[in-house]
């Protein structure tokens, strides 16, 4: 079975081109870094199947982070390369498409976003081009399909030319500058108003209110299809579903099978968050509390990625980032943590230096919470009134800050300057941006309800067997005298490793008052990542960053709590 | 007259002449698009030492004070 990798630049459409190819999904974007890991697909031509590999984008075969080290490394196990190009900016492409050529594997050229090219008024005479390269040149729109039918076509056409020698740095470019020349006739072209929005959402004047204009909108719309999810399908649901639990209530009678799928009666009744049954808080918390915010943030997230404006926040952010130690590309995973940790992690790698991937990834974790926290801390908080709510929300701010600023003196290492191409703005396509957002709708029932069930069953053993009260004696100094908890939230805690959406939901039968209820929730996404970030920040760290950094999580959770008791409950 | 490029007014537009920096630099930059000969344009200086963006072959590019401070660039006569 042949191997095919798909190279190419940054954001030049090549995870869309993977898709058509093999029909299966990942998540693609309008920014540059979309892709930071290697997907693997398959797809039959001729009488072979071959495997088709979708490679993270990169300027030159010399890596300058993660993500692009990923790409080199899969250029090597490569037997055939798709070199897909951005053909409304093709003289840059063809740097890596040289050097490509050089290496001395057979490749086939797809000049991707050839309708935009077309638009914007750039002539490519494909045939010069064909005759400068030596190997097949195939225009396609990958959004649309437009010409895969050809580009499979001539995969056995793909050849490495003995033409093209290996040149130095000045002699590509030299080469390039002949090839353009031959090849390409660029029409002048007027100022659009999409170049207007652009320009003006990216200066400092006109771009910062934009950016609050834009973030504020965006978050309201995430609670009001949040919010609108569950008043008017997910709440009702659970409310035809109430006769039935209850009648299996019933039905099972009370002992261990009862305590475990129904779990404690409240009053008499079943109560979907404090009951800690699986067929109940089980399914409630995720379905009903979470699911519908999941919704919420990743369709607006989608649109907000495939518009191209990430890019410009992370141009106006960069001053402040860099107080942080890291630049404004920065805001990109931490963007993508407030929907789901692990994701904000992964996205780490597009930034170049050590200590950048350390402090933005342990700034994730300590003080980004995800969608499935704050739809709990809404949901439970929210009814005691939005100043809790905010409390809880400007706390992680300000320790993101802070953290930020002492983990850039303490961290040892560069923090090298940006270096980001601004895409163009498009419009989102609604069928990518529905196709995206239940991707990960899919992913996030995959990994989380399964968590779910284990830490509602894990609660449930662990106070059957007096593990609880056994935890909650050892750790009470902490707990109560040090963070004015009551004991019995160290389970809570222990259970957030799991989820820490149930974890919320673990609190509110203890009878705090919600300044407590503040406390326990800031710290629940203080102390410690849930497993999945856990997991993920161990590969991406290595053990011994890792343990660095659950030691400074470790450590600001117990400044931060100490001083909330102080401030907040004032003893 | 030849000035890095942050020196330039926002809006205004010049020639790039050469990439002032260690070889790791230069094919940074011209690995984004920023070459010599190319015209380049200054569309937002960001302050307190903030990036710039510039404009090379209708393509907005963002980078960091102290990197843009070495695109030398000179107005054509």
């Amino acid at each position: 079975m042949k191997k095919i990798v798909l190279m190419g630049n940054p954001n030049v459409g090549k995870s869309v081109v993977f898709s058509r190819l093999t029909g299966t999904n990942v998540i693609a974007s309008n920014y540059p870094g979309t892709t930071v890991d290697f997907s693997k697909g398959k797809m039959c031509f001729g009488k072979e199947g071959h495997e088709i590999i979708d490679a993270p984008g990169t300027y030159s075969l010399e890596p300058s982070n993660k993500a692009e080290e990923v790409a080199v490394e899969m250029f090597g196990q490569a037997d055939l390369i798709i070199d897909v190009a951005d053909a409304t900016n093709l003289e840059r492409n063809l740097y890596l498409t040289l050097q490509l050529l050089e290496q001395k594997k057979p490749v086939i050229l797809a000049l991707n976003m050839w309708d935009e090219a077309r638009h914007t008024g750039i002539i490519i005479d494909l045939k010069k081009l064909e005759n400068e390269l030596h190997i097949p040149v195939v225009p396609t729109v990958a959004l649309s399909g437009e010409g895969f039918s050809d580009l499979v076509r001539r995969f056995d056409e793909a050849r490495s030319p003995a033409e093209i020698e290996p040149m130095n740095d000045r002699e590509r470019w030299m080469k390039i500058g002949e090839i353009i020349g031959n090849v390409q006739q660029v029409t002048h072209r007027h100022h659009t108003l999409r170049d207007w929005i652009s320009e003006a959402s990216i200066r400092p004047l006109t771009g910062v209110p934009i950016a609050l204009v834009v973030i504020f909108t965006a978050l309201w719309l995430v609670s009001f299809i949040g919010e609108t999810l569950i008043t008017y399908i997910f709440d009702p649901l659970f409310t035809l579903y109430a006769p039935i639990v209850m009648s299996i209530s019933i039905w099972l009678g009370p002992g261990l099978l009862h305590e475990l799928l129904i779990g404690q009666l409240i009053n008499g009744e079943i109560d979907y968050i404090q009951s800690m049954g699986l067929l109940t808080t089980g399914l409630y918390v995720p379905f009903a509390m979470v699911l519908p915010y999941i919704i919420a943030f990743y369709s607006v997230l989608a649109v907000f990625e495939d518009t191209g404006y990430l890019p410009r926040l992370a141009t106006l952010s960069d001053t402040l980032f860099h107080r942080f130690g890291m630049h404004g590309f920065g805001i990109i995973p931490v963007f993508l943590g407030l929907g789901c940790n692990v994701p904000g992690v992964l996205a780490t790698r597009s930034l170049e230096t050590k200590k950048q991937r350390f402090i933005a990834a342990t700034l994730i974790a300590i003080s980004v919470p995800c969608m499935a926290k704050n739809a709990m801390v809404f949901g439970i908080l929210g009814s005691f009134g939005m100043v809790y709510v905010i409390l809880v929300f400007g706390t992680l701010f300000l320790v993101f800050v802070s953290s930020g600023i002492i983990l850039n003196r303490l961290i040892k290492g560069d923090s090298p300057e940006i270096c980001l191409e601004i895409p163009p703005y498009r419009k989102p396509d609604p069928l990518t941006v529905l196709k995206k957002t239940w991707m990960r709708i899919r992913w996030f029932l995959k990994e989380a309800i399964p968590f779910v069930f284990l830490g509602v069953l894990l609660i449930n053993v662990l106070y059957a067997v007096g593990f609880v009260e056994w935890l909650g004696g050892i750790f009470a100094p902490v707990i109560q005298g040090w963070f004015g908890l009551p004991q019995e939230a160290t389970t809570a805690l222990l259970v957030g490793f799991l989820r820490k959406d149930l974890a919320v939901g673990m609190l509110l039968p203890l009878g705090m008052s919600p300044l407590q209820l503040v406390i326990a929730t800031t710290l629940l996404t203080i102390y410690f990542p849930c497993v999945g970030t856990f997991a993920v920040m161990f590969r991406e760290l290595g053990i011994r960053d890792m343990i660095k950094a659950t030691a400074f999580m470790a450590g600001t959770a117990f400044v931060v709590g100490g001083a909330m008791r102080l401030i907040l409950l004032g003893i | 007259m030849e000035q890095p490029v942050t020196s330039l007014e926002t809006g205004n537009t010049a020639v790039i002449l050469w990439l002032e920096g260690g070889h790791w630099f230069q094919n940074k930059m011209r690995g984004i698009g920023i070459r010599e000969q190319k015209t380049i344009r200054l569309v937002a200086k960001h302050p307190f030492n903030g990036p710039i963006v510039v404009e090379v072959d209708g393509r907005e590019i963002t980078i960091g004070r102290r990197m843009a401070d070495h695109i030398i660039t000179g107005v054509p006569e």
